[in-house]
């Protein structure tokens, strides 16, 4: 009767613990899926805020043409864009773009203190912030899942329920990797 | 990483706990000073009942204390917004644009809701952060702080403010602040009834309340005169520790310790003292408002009565880690 109890007991506190390990997996797998999915809100905004800003600084800008059809062909290859591999090479692509716009702009003094394209700066580069953030939070969420997977002895749960590690968010593209160029020599 | 994560945890759950204590020990004063008064008032009205009866104040005191120390929690952030005169920055005002997006920006950063942002309009740059929790948490600063600092400074600022967010360090901090009022009320009170209560034991000073009553009743002004130097010094003693550790987390949320060290020494060599921020609520902000140089200092005097550790260190901490960076 003794050891029974014992046996029994020890069966419960396992089965309670797996339990808890379980319940704390699946929570740190929503918390990493809700990061990926912050990121994808904040590139919609981006691509949201492109139409306005181009249509804005048209006007003034007409001798850049290139430049805005790169932007605004680059919103579009990120807008299409399938897959996350894809996804992050055209956003590095619209980034890029975007960088040069407004190292243009600098030189543009009737854009540089038109209020309108201040605000929509300041929006851009907010969303260029919080698209970062959003990433690097994904990566931390996703790392601490990632080692609660691996460490023992929560891995046999993870095993057991056959939990799959996430993949982190890399610069795929060599090109994201380099900041924009910018030029800073004294023309005209 | 996993270092300073760990550190996180402990941290709140010390926050939490501390706060328990905090709201425990203002509970228990509250009702010492009740007890005070069935003991030295009504228990000499009685004659020689005083311990026989029910004790009446003392339970009236704790039930008042356990009320205020749970107001404190509730609408603690209410009342330290209200005193320094702080008000809510509209999210489509252009003016509080880059505010709310830098906010926004940090929340997203920390994984956690976008704080309510207020703006004090005080020429002097500060911020502090206040609220019962995360899920409502307020962030705020002085009109000063915009106009002094470039974005990403800003950024680092409202970074540290969110690790004191994400830190639980708003709970502890606002009880405390909450409670301090309470106590510099109550002694007030008390002060007043004991010149009362002492005056009706002269008139029947004969029968003599015995050896006890005088040592309680010691004890009783004793503590009624350290609590308010007490609770100050709780305070700061809780505030100087946690200013470390926000750098540190403003830090991992911006990944850019350059900018916050650079907004330290700005608001630093902005001398002048916040004059809408009240001695109850100094150690809540990121740097002293009261102006003091004993910041400055080290040594064990100032680290006693210093509301936040010298401004000088926490920027070479901060630099250290931009170096480690780079």
């Amino acid at each position: 009767m003794g050891p029974l109890l014992i046996l029994l007991i020890l069966a419960v506190a396992l089965v309670a613990w797996a339990i808890m390990k379980y319940n704390a997996l699946v929570t740190l797998r929503n918390q990493v899926a809700n990061g990926w999915k912050q990121i994808d809100v904040q590139l919609k905004r981006r691509h949201d805020l492109i139409p306005n800003l181009v249509n804005t600084v048209k006007g003034s800008m007409e001798f850049e043409q290139e430049t805005l059809q790169k932007v605004i062909a680059a919103r579009g290859a990120a807008v299409s864009a399938t897959g996350v591999a894809d996804a992050a090479a055209k956003e590095g692509v619209l980034s890029g773009a975007l960088g040069r716009l407004f190292a243009l702009a600098e030189s543009y003094p009737s854009l540089k203190s038109n209020e309108n394209v201040k605000q929509l700066q300041e929006e851009l580069s907010s969303t260029e912030n919080k698209i970062g953030f959003a990433r690097q939070f994904y990566n931390d969420i996703a790392t601490k899942f990632n080692i609660a997977l691996q460490v023992f002895p929560g891995n046999i749960v993870a095993r057991l329920f056959a939990f799959r590690p996430s993949e982190l968010f890399e610069i795929k593209d060599a090109g994201e990797r380099d900041v924009p160029q910018v030029d800073l020599s004294l023309k005209k | 990483m996993p270092d300073t994560h760990a550190n996180i945890f402990e941290q709140q759950a010390a926050n939490r706990r501390n706060t328990i204590l905090v709201m425990a020990v203002f509970v228990l004063f509250v009702g010492f000073l009740g007890f005070g008064f069935d003991v030295f008032l009504f228990g000499f009205s009685h004659g020689r009942r005083a311990f026989s009866g029910f004790p009446i104040a003392t339970f009236a005191a704790l039930l008042l204390g356990g009320v205020s120390a749970y107001r404190g929690l509730e609408n603690g952030a209410r009342s330290i917004l209200d005193s320094s005169g702080a008000l809510p920055a509209p999210a489509d005002d252009p003016r509080y644009t880059q505010l709310h997006n830098v906010v926004e920006e940090m929340a997203i950063a920390s994984g956690l809701p976008k704080p309510q942002v207020y703006v004090i309009p005080d020429p002097d740059p500060n911020a502090f952060a206040t609220g019962k929790d995360p899920d409502h948490a307020c962030i705020v600063v002085t009109q000063g702080l915009l106009d002094t600092l470039d974005r990403e400074e800003l950024q680092g600022v409202v970074a540290h403010e969110m690790g004191h967010v994400r830190n639980f360090d708003i709970r502890l901090m606002t009880v405390i602040a909450a409670l301090i009022g309470a106590v510099m009320l109550l002694v007030e009170f008390g002060s007043r009834s004991m010149r009362f209560g002492t005056g009706g034991r002269r008139g029947s000073s004969g029968r003599g309340g015995g050896g006890g009553g005088v040592i309680l009743l010691v004890f009783w002004v004793i503590g009624l005169i350290l609590a308010p130097f007490i609770s100050q010094l709780l305070a700061l003693a809780v505030s100087r520790q946690r200013e470390f550790l926000a750098d540190a987390s403003g830090a991992e949320l911006t990944r850019n310790p350059g900018a916050l060290a650079s907004a330290l020494q700005k608001i630093d060599a902005a001398v002048e003292p916040t004059r809408s921020i009240k001695r109850g609520t100094a150690h809540l902000c990121i740097a002293n408002p009261l102006g003091s140089s004993l910041d400055d200092r080290e040594g064990f005097f100032s680290d006693l009565f210093a509301t936040h550790p010298p401004i000088r260190k926490r920027i070479m901490i901060l630099k250290g880690m931009a170096y480690q960076h780079a």
